[in-house]
């Protein structure tokens, strides 16, 4: 009996300190505007992925330049490898502790965000600096409000290694379908892999899928499909029935359903990178992501190429329309007004060239677009400037719920195992529940 | 001959007999004891006593503080969780009851991972026990290099499974992969997709690596397990004339039943729990045919920011984790953790009938 009495007495002591200390600990955002980066208004916390070599050098620069220039006013940077970032930023959203100044990927992500009440409107505050970029606002607003403003943004199209092309005897870039298919023909009579996807990571497989929506669909279609939840319009289905012609033409590097997209030597890019396959559909990242896996860091070096994803045969979409997204800066519900001058200087010529200089990404302030050095990127920015519409990736747009559904059917369908109706029921029935 | 098995079970149960006869009266006295100091003077006792309480809050509050705030609370977290739609920031608000359970239990990806998850405590348990216990009675015997044998079983279950699991995928990678070029210098063809990207051979793939990192663990059980046997036992068998087989069949085995039974316990509930190495080698993939109920998880949580479905997911998880846990002890461990009393009274009264 005594022993029954003490044990509740130990577990009764034991859960009020849990419920004291978990309790100071916080849960859900309530606490929010308690948090230690919303207390000071001189001081700025900036978040950024750039956590290597000069890129952050630059940044670490940045935040002195900006420093003196509004004395009393501390920038704390913290740089983290792009993972961590992700992962720590979902904590931070958690716990209602976010970073004043950090990265947003706009589409249903940022919206999610924005309903919670996490971002900061800038359309007034930062209103001239959005008018300098217009072009790329669309994926960051929501209801006509602006919420981030993009630094960096790229377009998806196919990375080609130019010596492999030449040694099939391949003389100008497919630019439809019916083109993409002969070269490929053409790289497997020269025993070349044509083509790596890291179906592994899904999303650089759905890419394709995307491409094909936005080629099938016309711009007014696929807005109205995704204002009003329905996607039963047939360019959807066609969309996919495309890609099942694609994937049975079998371009794709052995084992291409668990490659994955950027690890390694044997992932997608790693392939490519290291001469082993001809091409890969992917974004303008790729040079670098190339560059970090091979040992000279040089990636495919001079033999870098570029071009557009093609167009298909009585397509309803505009065929220099292009797909891609990027990356913006918001600014954090409680963080000081400072903090937007700050997100504005990032947007400035003077950064944002530099940011050019250093191959950093590919700028959106239109003075800064000359400075891109690299002339594959500059051909990629060619048509990124003359695209009339820049969709943002589909997942990134539909936000993770649906995107991640959408995402998996269509591995799915790479692998044999989903028909185009799948696809298209898969997005829909997610998109169903979200609302 | 065939007396042998029952002279040799009857010593090893009535052995736990005798022990908890012996316990009894030890626990009896010291029940006894505090009563018996008790007239002694209520106050001095009674601050004794408290002492003892403090000290032992003192003592065990920071462990149950840790439980509470690292397990307790996180699984009530889960749980509530479960019952909202939440997608991982700001309030918690939209309540939807049981419909977060239904469309886990309602989706194929789940069913399939179940499925996944029970062929893997299946498969790993047909694999593992009898190669495992074919190696620990060949290295039980004296030989040259056991030691180094021994060692060289057990080094797999050492490494990190994340290194493991790269170190897999790197050597099943098709066409550039150690293995597929071994298969070819073979001259086989390995298949085109490799091991781990064609869906019907993805599993099974899976479940030979986990056998080759967890084979160690059985193998260093079961051996500990064997010295536990009597020397005695095996002489008596010689002298009897016993063959090695038979031995091995009458003697070692059913004395091994408690070692490969809590053996067995401690793969079931790590196969159900498998998620680095699906992790690693194949993200679940390809289409879905190696997903576990925490790689299921894992992707609803964390990529797609369902946590009310993921949380569902984690309760189920519980839910058969515990179930087959309970079950497996009720079923099978019972007769290792249950006194012998009964057993032992049974074996008595029929042996007085006789």
């Amino acid at each position: 009996m005594t022993r029954k009495i003490r044990g509740a007495a130990i577990v009764a002591l034991g859960a009020s300190i849990a419920l004291l200390a978990s309790g100071c600990a916080g849960q859900g955002g309530s606490s929010s505007s308690s948090g230690s980066n919303g207390g000071d208004e001189n001081t700025i916390t900036w978040w950024h992925n750039s956590n290597t070599g000069e890129g952050k050098e630059f940044y670490d620069k940045v935040a002195a330049d900006f420093e003196a220039a509004n004395p009393g006013v501390t920038v704390q940077v913290s740089a983290m490898q792009h993972e961590d970032m992700l992962t720590k930023l979902d904590a931070a959203f958690q716990a209602g502790d976010a970073p004043d100044v950090f990265m947003e990927r706009g589409g249903g992500e940022l919206a999610d965000h924005v309903e919670a009440g996490l971002l900061k409107d800038l359309s007034d505050s930062a209103a001239d600096t959005i008018s300098t970029i217009e072009p790329y606002m669309a994926g960051f607003q929501v209801e006509g409000r602006s919420y981030a403003l993009p630094y960096s943004i790229g377009v998806v199209g196919f990375w080609y290694n130019k010596a492999l092309f030449q040694q099939a005897g391949i003389t100008q870039t497919p630019t439809t379908m019916d083109e993409l298919y002969a070269v490929i023909d053409q790289l497997k009579a020269a025993g070349i892999t044509p083509v790596s996807v890291g179906a592994g990571d899904k999303w650089p497989a759905a890419h394709y899928w995307y491409y094909n929506v936005i080629r099938e669909c016309s711009q007014e279609t696929l807005e109205s499909a995704i204002a009003n939840v329905d996607y039963s319009d047939p360019c959807f289905v066609k969309a996919g029935q495309n890609l099942e012609g694609l994937i049975a033409k079998e371009p794709f590097n052995a084992g291409f359903l668990t490659t994955q997209a950027q690890a390694g030597p044997t992932s997608a890019s790693g392939l490519l990178a290291t001469r082993k396959v001809a091409m890969e559909l992917a974004g303008h990242w790729e040079p670098g992501v190339m560059q970090g896996l091979t040992e000279d860091e040089r990636g495919l070096g001079e033999d870098t190429g570029w071009f557009p994803y093609p167009s298909f045969e009585g397509q309803q979409g505009d065929p220099e329309a292009q797909m891609g997204g990027g990356d913006a800066w918001a600014v954090s519900q409680d963080a000081p007004d400072i903090a937007v001058e700050f997100a504005q200087y990032l947007l400035s010529d003077e950064v944002q060239r530099r940011f050019a200089e250093l191959d950093m990404g590919l700028p959106t302030n239109p003075t800064a677009s000359q400075y891109v050095s690299d002339p594959a990127l500059a051909e990629l920015l060619d048509v990124r400037d003359n695209a009339p519409s820049i969709q943002l990736y589909l997942d990134t747009l539909f936000g993770t719920s649906v995107g991640g559904a959408m995402n998996d059917e269509i591995a799915l369908l790479f692998a044999g195992q989903a028909s185009p109706e799948d696809v298209v029921n898969a997005v829909q029935s997610a998109a169903d529940a979200e609302q | 001959m065939i007396d042998v098995a029952d002279d040799v079970t009857a010593p090893a149960a009535a052995s736990p007999a005798t022990s908890t006869a012996v316990a009894e009266p030890v626990a009896r006295a010291s029940q006894a004891r505090p009563a018996g100091s008790a007239p002694g003077g209520r106050r001095k006792t009674g601050a004794a006593a408290w002492r003892k309480r403090a000290e032992i809050a003192f003592f065990v509050a920071p462990a149950l503080v840790l439980m509470f705030l690292f397990v307790i609370l996180p699984i009530l977290t889960a749980v509530q969780m479960s019952v909202y739609r939440w997608k991982g920031f700001g309030p918690m608000v939209d309540f939807v009851g049981l419909r977060n359970y239904v469309s886990v239990l309602n989706n194929n990806v789940f069913t399939d991972a179940l499925t996944h998850n029970l062929i893997i405590v299946v498969g790993s348990i047909l694999l593992q026990l009898p190669l495992g216990l074919a190696i620990a009675l060949l290295l039980n015997r004296k030989m040259w290099g056991q030691g180094l044998l021994r060692t060289i079983i057990f080094v797999p279950y050492v490494l990190a499974e994340v290194i493991a699991g790269v170190v897999w995928f790197q050597l099943l990678q098709p066409q550039y992969g150690v293995i597929d070029t071994i298969l070819a210098s073979l001259g086989i063809q390995g298949p085109p997709q490799g091991f781990l990207g064609t869906p019907d051979l993805a599993l099974w793939t899976v479940l030979v690596v986990l056998t080759w990192k967890y084979l160690g663990l059985a193998v260093i059980l079961f051996l500990a397990g064997l010295q536990g046997v009597s020397e005695d036992l095996y002489e008596a068998a010689a002298l009897d004339g016993a063959s090695w087989w038979q031995v091995q069949r009458k003697i070692t085995i059913p004395l091994l039943g408690p070692t490969m039974r809590t053996w067995g316990f401690l793969s079931m509930i790590g196969s159900l729990q498998l998620f680095d190495m699906v992790w690693i080698l194949t993200g679940g993939g390809p289409a879905n045919a190696t997903t576990t109920m925490a790689t299921f998880l894992v992707n609803e949580g964390t990529r797609r920011q369902n946590f009310g479905i993921a949380g569902a997911a984690s309760v189920i998880l519980f839910v058969v984790a515990l179930v087959l846990a309970l079950a497996y002890q009720y079923f099978i461990l019972r007769r290792d953790t249950q006194p012998d009393d009964g057993r032992g009274a049974r074996k008595k009264r029929k042996g007085a009938d006789a």
